[in-house]
């Protein structure tokens, strides 16, 4: 899939759980949606991207979440 | 199951007989009224009339004005009785009863009167009976009978309406006033029960007679819903089918196969033949009442277009080729083996539809799950309502409306976000209607001024809230802001019900100054002072009622809003009992059923995650298969991994998302791209112009199963003919399935229902056998709720605690700008159906032949447009060409159009964006310019062409026959 989709999706994603006070739980939360939602394969580009490309274009809380709590 | 309990023969009752006709309608009272009737005791509800009385005690009084589904009128003198110690002749159906009364209701002199009345009438009454439609159906003839009428001693040669005009406008039944007796029951029916007054008696004494408003019916206001037509005593309002066949001699109970309202209908057979539909008066959801498209719109099933032979074809530009069931099914079962192996499992998947019955729908998803091996299925509801099932399921625990379409009769405050009612669910709009006509207060949040916001008849909206497209979670905050900034929280609920930390994060969200109605008034387009006032009415008005619809789901927020609805809902106290709730209301019949049944991507029926390792282990016993524990692809991945060359086959049943889905141009592509696309349907859909196989399917008259309409209520799906293509829908995917090498062993739906309801504990204790006993069940149905449970989270959610979430406003990407400075958004009308594949082969088309663009005065000035004009719409993802019509419904700034014609291509211009949560596309926000035009688009010449092709690559579809050798 192209990667500015999973971008694009990852980052409305995120921006739902930016108004959550707390912003730990607001992590785990972003990777639980990614998680249960997602396929493996769509998970995986993502996290390669962030890995490879630092995550450029990703808002940094989804880049901290996938980092941090996405299953690959 | 022991041996096949369920065959077609099961529900047929011969000799049928409509229900029984009590002559006014049921009373609901604790205090029971004991009386008398010729001799015998009854006790009935206190305020029940003495003709209810009597039909319940088995004596029918004569009556002519009188029917149960109306309030008593007292006008045709033929139900007068005697009561003992009273003076005169009172009418039995407009007198209550009373403890202790005696009445008669055979008496010589009422038998007097009674001939006396029915020799006036009849002396103005054609005696063609036995030539007439009505002939046997007739109430008119019947009380004739009755009263024992032997001779009219008026003559025809004074003053008659004999010769009356006949209005055969509407398509689907004739008005002859040379047979009406002016009972006003169709003006009461046009009123009562519909909510239209489209109907009137004009003039006085002997030259009253019905009129629709001085015009022909179809110039009228008239929907054609039917009432008038059901609620007519003798032949004046006829459908033409029963004209042109005759009266039914059995009838089987079913349910409609259109909107999510899911009408109760016996459908009146002479043999296989439908003659009539009518709405069931026991029906749960309807209560005998029904729509144009429900009653009349249901020749589609016997349509010339429908394809009833399978059929294949290499290439989507090869003719297609006729070819026997076995061929089609081994041909589409090689090709998935073929694919499978060539690029994996994960390269298919399958989309089921809201279309389908449950049983379908579970068959499918299993198909995909235990023999494709993969997640990869998914339903119509992604592109609808996919929202509501994340929303609900996070805040209240379940991914379903809480109420019973009945409680709105309790509400005091109905709020309807983004969703029309009148068009898209017209029968509970109805009931809505009755219920605002007895004081409910109305506060309407929608761009467009539906009709329910002052153009229904003696209602009308206190609140019409017309923000902008795209911004309805800015709207729901500043409700919200309200609320809470005002002291109007029922913190007694929220402390019970609910998380209170989740609460307190969501108020001190809700109450920031951004948050406010002044602060967020330019963005919505709103009043701040009119947000105020019903944001203080809906928390303070006693019950409030929420409902909505695709203009809250169908957005970038569509999951944002329905949390945002959940929130303000609990915060106010009316989650819980009758006449409040949250209450999505579903564009097709089975968007709740096929959801419930699993055709997600990440869960299984029941909404249970696939990977949770109970259940998966439960299906994995089940089903003997092993079951992947991660998501599958939704509808638009799948398309977006298509046109990337890596997702290749689709066995696509009963859905057509080439043309009901967003941004075509990405769709059609996607679909060229695959290898194998296998679509089952009634007709050659737009999908099926780009399929490789083609299973035709079974329309709902011709299978048994069930739907599940929005208020959770599971009804059932009978078989009243035989397919036309030789068998009903689950029997192919399970034929497909066998081919496969793994054979399901159902012998008949109701064995799929029994393995849903051993393996989904909300469905626990539903069988067809409960079916037919109660009529219907609401889910949960278990232990704890043997006959289903019409209410909600009565005690506390089904999450346990209910929890609040922050909301906070994103407005869309999809931005107007100089080049697109317009925001266009789209919706349903009432006679048409979603791509009106069904609806467009009736005769409803004479209502809507083609889909045209709403445009205000104001813009369509600046672009010298007018009336009539063929007007170009230009988007980020393609242009159209529609006809213009000029109207203040829509706010400047805004157009809007519906999508229920192919060629119209509404969704050429629809973009990817899509939800957050559910990438449910965001069909209400699309920017665009429009211009005048004077041709077609690019894209509907071509498609055109493609379209014209594909039609005659089946109609001149190859037959077996010749193919093979001379």
């Amino acid at each position: 899939m192209q990667t500015e989709t999973l971008i694009k999706m990852a980052n409305q994603i995120g921006d739902f759980f930016e108004a959550e006070p707390n912003q730990t739980q607001a992590q785990q939360d972003i990777a639980n949606h990614l998680n249960r939602f997602w396929t493996l394969d769509m998970r995986s580009q993502l996290a390669a991207y962030v890995k490879e490309k630092s995550g450029a274009g990703l808002h940094q809380q989804v880049i901290s979440a996938i980092s941090a709590h996405l299953k690959v | 199951m022991d041996d096949i309990e369920y065959t077609k023969s099961k529900y047929v009752v011969p000799n049928y007989v409509p229900n029984p006709d009590y002559g006014t309608p049921k009373k609901h009272s604790e205090k029971l009224v004991t009386l008398n009737i010729d001799g015998v005791d009854i006790g009935v509800p206190e305020g029940s009339s003495i003709m209810y009385a009597a039909q319940l005690s088995g004596v029918s009084v004569p009556k002519l004005c009188a029917t149960d589904s109306l309030e008593p009128f007292g006008s045709c003198r033929l139900c007068l009785v005697e009561i003992e110690g009273r003076r005169g002749y009172p009418a039995s159906c407009t007198t209550p009863v009373a403890e202790g009364i005696k009445v008669h209701t055979q008496t010589s002199k009422l038998a007097d009167i009674r001939r006396g009345v029915m020799e006036l009438y009849i002396s103005d009454h054609p005696l063609d009976c036995l030539t007439c439609a009505a002939n046997g159906d007739c109430e008119l003839q019947d009380m004739a009978g009755a009263v024992g009428l032997r001779e009219v001693r008026y003559g025809y040669e004074g003053k008659n309406h004999l010769k009356a005009e006949k209005d055969e406008t509407n398509p689907y039944f004739t008005f002859d006033p040379s047979k009406c007796i002016v009972c006003s029951r169709c003006v009461r029916a046009c009123e009562e029960t519909q909510g239209t007054f489209a109907l009137t008696i004009e003039g006085r004494g002997f030259g009253s007679k019905v009129s629709a408003g001085n015009k022909d019916f179809m110039d009228s206001e008239c929907v054609s819903c039917g009432a008038c037509v059901q609620a007519c005593p003798t032949a004046t309002l006829m459908e033409k089918t029963v004209i042109e066949a005759g009266t039914p001699e059995h009838a089987v109970t079913t349910t409609c196969a259109y909107c999510g309202v899911g009408c109760s209908f016996n459908a009146e057979m002479k043999g296989e033949e439908v003659v009539r539909m009518t709405p069931n008066k026991d029906g749960g959801a309807n209560h005998g009442h029904s729509c144009v498209k429900g009653r009349f719109a249901w020749g589609y099933a016997t349509h010339k277009d429908r394809i009833t032979t399978p059929m294949v074809r290499k290439s989507i530009h090869d003719p297609w080729q006729e070819v026997s069931w076995d061929e089609a099914i081994n041909y589409a079962a090689s090709e998935i083996k073929r694919i499978e192996a060539k690029y994996g499992k994960d390269a298919m998947g399958g989309i089921t539809s809201s279309r389908c019955t449950n049983e379908e729908v579970y068959v499918t998803q299993k198909l995909v799950r235990a023999v494709f091996g993969t997640n990869n299925v998914d339903t119509c509801a992604r592109v609808c309502h996919s929202p509501t099932g994340y929303g609900l399921k996070q805040t209240l625990g379940e991914s379903a409306g809480t109420q019973t379409f009945d409680s709105v009769m309790k509400s005091d405050v109905i709020m309807i976000i983004g969703a029309n009612p009148t068009d898209g669910h017209p029968v509970f709009a109805s009931q809505m209607k009755r219920r605002l006509r007895e004081g409910a207060k109305l506060i309407i949040a929608d761009p467009r001024a539906i009709d329910l916001v002052e153009n229904s008849p003696h209602v009308h909206a206190d609140y019409h809230l017309n923000l902008r497209p795209g911004t309805n979670v800015a709207l729901i905050s500043a409700l919200a802001h309200v609320v809470v900034t005002e002291g109007l929280v029922k913190e007694g609920f929220v402390k019970e019900r609910c998380e209170w930390d989740s609460f307190v994060a969501w108020r001190d969200f809700v109450a920031k100054p951004e948050n406010s109605p002044e602060a967020l008034e330019k963005e919505l387009g709103v009043k701040a002072q009119t947000m105020r006032e019903a944001a203080r009415l809906f928390a303070t008005g006693g019950n409030g009622a929420i409902y909505y619809g695709l203009g809250v789901t169908e957005h970038s927020q569509g999951s944002t809003m329905v949390m945002g609805i959940a929130n303000l809902a609990m915060a106010t106290g009316n989650l819980g009992r009758e006449g409040v709730g949250v209450n999505p209301l579903r564009g097709q019949n089975n968007v709740q059923g096929s959801c419930d049944m699993g055709s997600m991507p990440h869960e299984f029926p029941g909404y249970r995650h696939v990977s949770d390792d109970t259940t998966r282990a439960l299906f994995e016993a089940a089903w003997g298969r092993p079951l992947s524990n991660e998501p599958g692809l939704r509808i638009p991945n799948m398309l977006d991994l298509a046109g990337e060359g890596r997702f290749k086959a689709l066995y696509c049943v009963g859905e057509d998302i080439a043309q009901s889905d967003p941004n075509t141009q990405h769709v059609t592509h996607a679909l060229e791209s695959m290898e194998c696309v296998i679509v089952q349907d009634l007709f050659l859909n737009e999908t099926a112009m780009y399929a490789h196989v083609f299973f035709p399917g079974a329309s709902f008259l011709e299978k048994n199963g069930t739907f599940t309409n929005a208020e959770r209520r599971i009804s059932p799906v009978r078989r009243v003919m035989s397919p036309k293509n030789g068998m009903e829908d689950w029997e192919i995917t399970t034929k497909l399935s066998e081919a496969l090498g793994y054979p399901m062993q159902y012998n008949h739906a109701s064995e799929i229902m029994d393995e849903i309801a051993a393996l989904t504990p909300t469905f626990k204790g539903v069988s067809f056998k409960k079916l037919d006993e109660l009529g219907s069940i609401q889910w949960p149905c278990d232990d704890e709720n043997p006959a289903g449970t019409p209410t909600m989270h009565v005690d506390e959610f089904v999450r346990g605690k209910g929890k609040f979430f922050v909301t906070q406003y994103v407005p869309t990407s999809e931005k107007v700008n100089a080049k697109y400075p317009l925001i266009m958004t789209t919706g349903r009308i009432l006679s048409q159906y979603n791509v009106g594949a069904q609806t467009r082969r009736t005769k409803n088309v004479e209502w809507h032949h083609e889909d045209v663009v709403e445009i205000h005065p104001h813009d369509a000035e600046e672009r010298g447009i007018k009336q009539g004009d063929w007007i170009g719409i230009t988007s980020r993802a393609g242009e159209t060409v529609l006809r213009a019509t000029i109207t203040e419904r829509v706010q400047p700034g805004v157009i809007y159009t519906t999508f229920h014609h192919p060629e119209s291509g509404a969704n050429v211009i629809t973009t990817d964006n899509s939800d957050w949560a559910t990438n449910c596309p965001e069909f209400k926000v699309t920017a665009v310019q429009v211009s005048r035009e004077h041709q077609l688009s690019d894209w509907q010449k071509h498609y055109q062409t493609f379209a014209e092709a594909q039609i005659a690559f089946a109609n001149n579809k190859l037959s077996k026959k010749a193919q093979q050798p001379a």
